[in-house]
């Protein structure tokens, strides 16, 4: 019932079945001709979100089953393009030559975080330039304690990582990095877990993180606090779409399940995810 | 065990049921190897075809998605993974083998048992769990004194705990099966314990205590879920303890999910070579091990 890659070459398929993938295949397979079933894979960010929109879904159209896949958003792009996947999930704008239609659930901003005890409060867009390029190495340049900095990074194709080189006008060359970190989850724990970090995340995410006791702090953009109103009114200047996107016009199952995605039933699943609905 | 294949039951046919089916366990298991040595080839084909493995080795830095000009060096990584591996491997040996030592010659027989229950209570600590104890409680521990904290030091002790108790069991094993009738002679002879562990106990037990380690090694190079959260993972050859590293592994774990065409082709490369790396010391083991065995053959 799973879709195979095709970069997975057949005489490992072969083996796998043998050791007992068999059995499970062969029980999905039996129900293939009365389910409808839709793939869906890509951003980390929109996965839950997305899984929990499935999840409500399949409650109210029964014979439908909703695969929710994570991988990155470059994995959604990928497999929304190879026809893997029937809709990708992106957490970003489509960029040139990337051939998709796009459909807007949500909004999400991402700003800046740091330890709880750290007294910064705001940053300008330059002191966040100079700071990740290491021409501020130290936070009483920037009205803080005087300790070294340590900048925090996101790995090679993370679409945070794409949104952040997007506001700051940076290549990923330019930045002279302490530490790399992968997921949203990593970054806040590396934020908490260091006075002198610096990091920057999903603004949903560090919210959640933060009303649940994790002793980061959120950082100002120029001034303007990144709160969902401010991602909400368009003020915040670090925005990102969350969208599926599908190759070409959307048609069947595919189309019912992004016209619900999209529409003001899930509004509330957006706002549990604290991200902003489309439209708004 | 060869006077298994004479007795009467062979001859009914069970035997050969039985054999027949272990034997096909055992191609599978052994087939899974060359699949997946198969899979990541064709993998990293691309990659060698484009890039080239001379780029990969010579390239300073790794921007593999970069848009203006992207850089594919592997080296750094590589260099990564050996010393964390070459680190944790200094700390976790004489601490593995000498408490085995103490736990088979020293301690008290119910405290020996007692401590074989802890060091198997910590081998069996999911790796994700050393990793997230190492990012809350060591790397800000490391960071008061040198930031920042995620580091080459951070990873090395990080694996050390990890494969010490691998060491210590192993090496306890071994020093377990050296035959009584060894220590019996040492005793004859009026040696004490001290020179009987080192001139009887430990050269007995030597090629066990060397497997012991080599797994310990391969266990360390292959580790991720821990180090990936504890290394800094900056693709650096790091110049003290205290920089930050990123082996091979964290590498493939951070942006595997995330990469496409040739970024996605040069991590299957660094994967095969860090199975190139892994399988280099083993078969090397493999061959001192047999021309050992020929040496002492042609002097008995």
């Amino acid at each position: 019932m799973h879709k195979i890659p095709s970069y997975i070459p057949q005489p490992l398929l072969f083996s796998l079945t043998s050791i007992g993938i068999a059995a499970t295949l062969l029980c999905s397979c039996g129900k293939k001709d009365e389910t409808r079933q839709l793939i869906l894979t890509g951003s980390s960010t929109c996965a839950p979100m997305v899984a929990d929109m499935a999840k409500r879904f399949e409650e109210s159209h029964p014979g439908t089953r909703i695969d929710v896949q994570s991988g990155g958003s470059s994995r959604g792009i990928a497999d929304a393009t190879s026809g893997l996947a029937d809709i990708g999930m992106i957490s970003r704008n489509l960029k040139e030559g990337e051939d998709l239609t796009p459909h807007r659930m949500a909004m999400d901003g991402v700003c800046v975080i740091v330890h709880q005890d750290n007294p910064v409060e705001n940053l300008t867009k330059q002191q966040v330039i100079d700071i990740y390029t290491g021409k501020i190495e130290n936070w009483k340049d920037v009205g803080g304690a005087d300790k070294a900095i340590v900048v925090a990074n996101k790995a090679e194709g993370r679409a945070t990582l794409e949104v952040f080189l997007g506001y700051t006008g940076l290549d990923n060359a330019d930045i002279q990095a302490d530490i790399v970190v992968g997921e949203n989850q990593q970054a806040i724990k590396t934020a908490a877990g260091n006075p002198n970090a610096i990091s920057y995340v999903s603004i949903g995410e560090a919210a959640y993180e933060a009303e649940h006791g994790t002793p980061i702090k959120l950082i100002q953009a120029d001034g303007l606090a990144p709160t969902t109103g401010a991602v909400a009114n368009g003020s915040f200047p670090i925005t990102r779409p969350l969208q599926l996107v599908t190759k070409g016009e959307a048609t069947g199952l595919a189309k019912e399940f992004i016209d619900y995605a999209t529409s003001e039933e899930v509004h509330d699943l957006v706002e549990k995810h604290l991200f902003v609905p489309a439209g708004n | 065990m060869t006077w298994w294949r004479n007795i009467s039951l062979s001859r009914q046919g069970t035997d050969r049921l039985v054999g027949g089916g272990l034997g096909l366990m055992a191609v599978i298991s052994a087939s899974v190897v060359f699949f997946i040595l198969i899979f990541v080839c064709r993998g990293a084909l691309p990659a060698l075809r484009e890039v080239g493995l001379t780029r990969l080795l010579t390239d300073g830095r790794w921007l593999p998605a970069s848009s203006r000009e992207p850089q594919y060096g592997v080296t750094a990584m590589l260099a990564g993974s050996l010393l964390v591996t070459a680190g944790a491997m200094l700390l976790a040996t004489p601490l593995g083998l000498l408490s085995a030592l103490f736990e088979r010659f020293y301690a008290p027989r119910n405290l020996g048992r007692w401590y074989r229950r802890v060091l198997e209570l910590l081998a069996g600590v999911p790796s994700v769990v050393f990793g997230l104890w190492g990012l809350m409680v060591l790397v800000p521990a490391i960071n008061r004194w040198h930031p920042p904290g995620q580091s080459l030091l951070a990873a090395t002790l990080i694996l050390g705990l990890m494969v010490l108790p691998t060491l210590a069991l192993t090496a306890s094993a071994a020093l377990e099966s050296v035959p009584a009738a060894y220590f019996q002679a040492a005793s004859a002879l009026g040696m004490g314990r001290a020179a009987t562990i080192l001139g009887v106990a430990l050269p007995a037990a030597r090629t066990g205590i060397g497997g012991g380690a080599l797994l310990a090694a391969a266990r360390a190079i292959g580790e991720t879920m821990a180090v990936v959260m504890v290394c800094g993972n900056i693709a650096q050859i790091p110049g003290s303890v205290f920089d930050p590293v990123r082996p091979v592994t964290s590498t493939i774990a951070l942006e595997m999910g995330y990469a496409t065409a040739a970024h996605r082709s040069v991590l299957f490369a660094t994967a095969l070579l860090l199975i190139l790396m892994v399988a280099g010391p083993l078969g090397l083991a493999a061959f001192v091990k047999t021309q050992q065995k020929k040496r002492t053959v042609r002097h008995a």
